[in-house]
């Protein structure tokens, strides 16, 4: 067996995801539910696309504390994305305003778009998940 | 069930996960593998204290994949491949070595 055993699966090949995440990383479960199928659905060879909205931007600020709070900080996790071939995080500008961020508050590089290029972007993908 | 480290009783889940990551130390590692009657060498080591690393930075416990391919970057080409990995921790790589690193079972594995 070689590493192409795991890196060639042609099967899923194409398929374009798009996850959007729209809602703050703790109090729910949703963050961490969406960043978890993401992973999962990484070993599968798609063509995946996170996209973050409302207060989905804030799971990708920096200096997260959840001492406390109960819950693990999972945001170092969002770092792992590429290494999972995971590289095309949209945030949206009008999201980012509205909050007062700007891309240096965030973890991760993303590309800023505006909430016009966003419905492109939802309406090109052949597979959009919600969370 | 627990297993029996340095006197001290410790808490793993029914696959042999540790409950706790906080309670890990080495002879955590060295006591798993004396349960799958396997001995840890240098360069059983070398797999773990990747993984404990790469936990610690990440919150993450690789999957398979991508683990071969940090370790390939991290240590060599002669050691990122699956062949290497498998010989080393034959339950799987990422499982096995997850399991001894005190990590929780990787995101995706069933």
């Amino acid at each position: 067996m070689s590493e192409e055993d795991y890196e060639e699966d042609g099967e899923m090949n194409g398929k374009k995801f798009l996850y959007v995440n729209r809602r703050g990383p703790y109090g729910t479960v949703y963050a961490l539910e969406s960043l978890e199928v993401v992973l999962i659905g990484a070993a599968f060879e798609q063509d995946v696309s996170l996209a973050f909205m409302d207060d989905g931007v804030y799971q990708l600020k920096k200096g997260q504390n959840t001492d406390g709070m109960g819950m693990k900080n999972f945001s170092p996790t969002y770092r792992a994305l590429e290494m999972y071939d995971v590289e095309k995080l949209f945030v949206s500008k009008e999201s980012m305003d509205e909050r007062g961020l700007t891309t240096e508050d965030l973890i991760v590089d993303v590309e800023v778009i505006d909430n016009a290029a966003m419905a492109d972007l939802m309406e090109d993908a052949e597979v959009v998940l919600s969370f | 069930m627990p297993i029996e480290v340095n006197g001290k009783s410790i808490e793993t889940d029914e696959e042999g996960y540790l409950a706790d990551l906080n309670q890990w130390e080495p002879e955590v590692a060295t006591v798993m593998a004396a349960i799958d009657d396997a001995e840890l060498t240098e360069t059983h080591w070398e797999v773990i204290n990747f993984l404990r690393e790469y936990y610690e930075e990440y919150q993450i416990a690789p999957a398979v994949r991508v683990l071969t391919k940090a370790i390939g970057k991290k240590l060599g080409k002669d050691k990122g491949n699956s062949k290497y990995l498998y010989e080393l921790f034959p339950y799987g790589p990422a499982k096995q070595a997850c399991k001894y690193a005190g990590l929780p079972k990787p995101t995706g594995c069933v």
